[in-house]
């Protein structure tokens, strides 16, 4: 039996869900621009309220569901994280999704369901849950990657993800079956408690199921021998479904992975460390030196996102469980930085295109000086230029690797980092030093981009130089691994 | 008596297993895809069997009603919408990502023989034991709990199945133009 009390400590879920079928409602009742307008503002009202009730959260710390769901601290901060994904991304929709045909209550319902998914795959320790989880965001993806059907590259993009998850999630699933099948357990908690009893534990199956479950989860946060699927589905889905791919699906896979290995797998660290240092070492190269080739700023920023990834593993390797709050930063940051980056995009492309070539960036310094100002800030920010919050981001980073005495993976992604700067001023210098390039289109200025916009400036710049409460955050967040 | 019951069922187990592995071979082995839809049928049953030589009466039930059921009407459907009877024909030729693909899977079939003949019991014991399942029985057993201490998880399933149902509707819905 369930007690009914237990249902106030998932008003965040309750909220996405209750909002996204009432969406499904209105979005069957109006018809064309009205619809996609009315969801749209609907979708920000519902998301401000899941937004108040995680804050609520803040500090709560309970088991509920039979311990199948869990609240504390670091779901909450993750929660908080995917709701303001959400309230950009929608706001971006707002006109975007307006412009290209695609809005309408299904998609803002999806939108919901994809971050409800989130929230419930890092904010559980029991297999079942975080698979779920896992599900109900990616499928939800999977369609809002297709919803461009008269663009050949978008049905590409949501078949290719498709399938690709698919075999992912065998991976996954494979895994956590043989975890279960070696030690009888499902639940992450307990299974720390089995490991504290039987040290040194080594049965071979539970060794297999360890490193399927790096392949399912690197699958996801597109890390490198698994990252094929990502410039090509970024690329080719609805630029704003990019945004939210390229955040809510990394910070989630990334919340997951964390959550599962700093609290039972600490104890195999020497092993897993060895797998995941060549993993991060590819990911920040293969990343880097493909997106320098890029003459397409979607694609070039899907090659940044896979090198970000690399970025936020090196962190990840030491498994310091109280530095882990160094990469829930880097994520909050990087997240500000891809959805104002993306944003940009949407506001220079034409209705009916998704693609965007360097070229139409050319002289954009003097034809929207605001916008090339606020592209600046990102690309710097995703430089890691001072004093915004990839700076910080990175070296917090950075600086975890160090502590935990890795130096070489410092180092190689110090280097890394140098190298990037190269792609990301090659877009500055296209902005400001180039003479406009053919007859490009006027920008679309919505009041809605220039929001969104304004508000990751402010988030990078606050994070950025008083870095010190979102800091406090993140370490209370990773509290309940010690 | 009961040397005789062991023994026939461990003729039917070789029996099922053969014919499971026979099968599947068969199933990727055929040029026509509705050859290798019907033997993945045979596939199905034969695996149920094993289920239930396993005592696992409701997997083997739900494998036969699902899977060789409706999961396979659903395959055999979209066969024939997209006319693929004849279509995909493909010359047997070795190619380098074929090449790749083999090593890939000796390697997983591999790890995956290492797993089960290193498996060791050292895990935890869980409350339902065969002589428990016996007296319950297993559809019961699922059933409790998967409404009692899985509840939750159950209703996230339904928002999947929301989710797959909308995102069926919306991308195969005529555009307006």
């Amino acid at each position: 039996m369930i007690p009914a009390c237990e249902f106030r400590w998932i008003m965040p879920e309750i909220m996405l869900t209750g909002w996204g079928l009432l969406l499904l409602i209105i979005g069957g009742l109006t018809r064309g621009s009205v619809a996609s307008k009315t969801c749209g503002v609907l979708s920000v009202i519902g998301s401000a309220c899941a937004m108040y009730f995680t804050v609520n959260l803040w500090g709560a710390n309970q088991e509920v569901f039979n311990q199948l769901y869990t609240i504390d601290n670091y779901g909450t901060f993750f929660k908080g994280l995917f709701i303001a994904i959400l309230i950009l991304v929608s706001v971006v929709s707002l006109r975007y999704a307006d412009r290209e045909e695609i809005g309408s209550g299904e998609y803002y319902a999806l939108l919901m369901f994809g971050v409800l998914g989130m929230m419930v795959m890092t904010s559980s320790h029991h297999f079942v849950t975080i698979f779920i989880g896992l599900e109900v965001m990616s499928l939800s993806i999977y369609v809002l990657c297709g919803l461009l059907r008269g663009n050949l590259s978008s049905v590409e993009a949501s078949l290719k993800y498709f399938l690709l998850g698919a075999f992912a999630t065998a991976f996954l699933l494979y895994g956590m079956a043989m975890i279960y099948g070696s030690t009888g357990l499902m639940d992450v908690a307990e299974l720390k408690r089995f490991f504290l009893l039987k040290q040194p534990f080594s049965a071979t199956m539970f060794i297999i199921g360890l490193g399927f479950l790096i392949v399912g989860f690197g699958f996801k946060i597109a890390s490198v021998p698994f990252h094929m699927w990502t410039p090509d589905v970024y690329q080719g889905a609805p630029t704003s479904i990019t945004a939210y791919m390229a955040t809510g699906v990394k910070a989630a896979a990334f919340g997951a992975l964390i959550r599962v290995f700093f609290t039972a797998f600490v104890p195999f660290q020497f092993g897993w460390s060895e797998i995941i240092w060549i993993l991060a070492v590819l990911t920040m190269c293969v990343g880097n030196i493909t997106a320098l080739v890029q003459h397409d700023i979607k694609r070039m920023l899907a090659y940044s996102s896979i090198a970000h990834a690399g970025y936020i593993l090196v962190a990840f390797i030491t498994g310091d469980r109280t530095l882990a709050s160094s990469m829930l930063y880097y994520l909050m940051a990087y997240s500000f930085m891809n959805i104002g980056a993306f944003t940009v995009v949407i506001a220079l492309q034409k209705k009916g295109e998704n693609n965007s070539d360097l070229d139409s960036y050319a002289g954009l310094g003097a034809r929207h000086p605001f916008i090339a100002l606020c592209m600046s800030i990102f690309l710097l920010s995703l430089a890691g230029v001072p004093p915004l919050a990839g700076f910080m981001g990175k070296f917090y980073v950075f600086s975890t690797a160090v502590k935990a005495q890795y130096y070489w993976l410092a180092i190689i992604g110090f280097l890394n980092s140098v190298v990037a700067a190269y792609y990301y001023l090659r877009v500055m210098m296209y902005m400001y030093f180039k003479e406009t390039i053919g007859e490009p289109g006027a920008a679309d200025k919505a009041p809605g981009y220039g929001l969104v916009m304004l508000i990751c400036i402010w988030a990078l710049l606050h994070m950025g130089i008083f870095p010190k409460t979102f800091l406090l955050m993140a370490q209370k967040a990773v509290g309940i691994f010690s | 008596m009961i040397g005789i019951g062991i023994g026939f069922k461990w003729f039917i187990f070789v029996v099922a297993a053969l014919v499971a592995t026979g099968s599947s071979l068969m199933m990727v082995t055929r040029k026509n895809p509705i050859h290798s839809a019907l033997w993945l049928i045979v596939t199905f049953f034969s695996v149920a069997i094993l289920y239930v030589l396993l005592n696992a009466t409701f997997i083997a039930v739900a494998q036969v009603m699902v899977y060789a059921g409706a999961i396979m009407m659903l395959v055999l459907f979209v066969i024939m919408l997209i006319h693929l009877e004849w279509g995909a024909q493909w010359k047997r030729k070795l190619s380098f990502a074929k090449l790749i693909g083999g090593v890939v899977t000796i390697m997983l079939f591999l790890q995956v023989l290492a797993g089960v003949f290193t498996y060791s019991d050292a895990g935890q014991k869980g409350v339902y034991s065969a002589q428990k399942l016996a007296q319950l029985g297993n559809a019961r057993a699922v059933g409790t709990l998967l409404y009692g201490k899985y509840a939750f998880a159950f209703e996230i399933a339904s928002i999947l199945l929301l989710v797959g149902i909308v995102g069926a509707v919306l991308l195969a819905r005529k555009r307006k133009d």
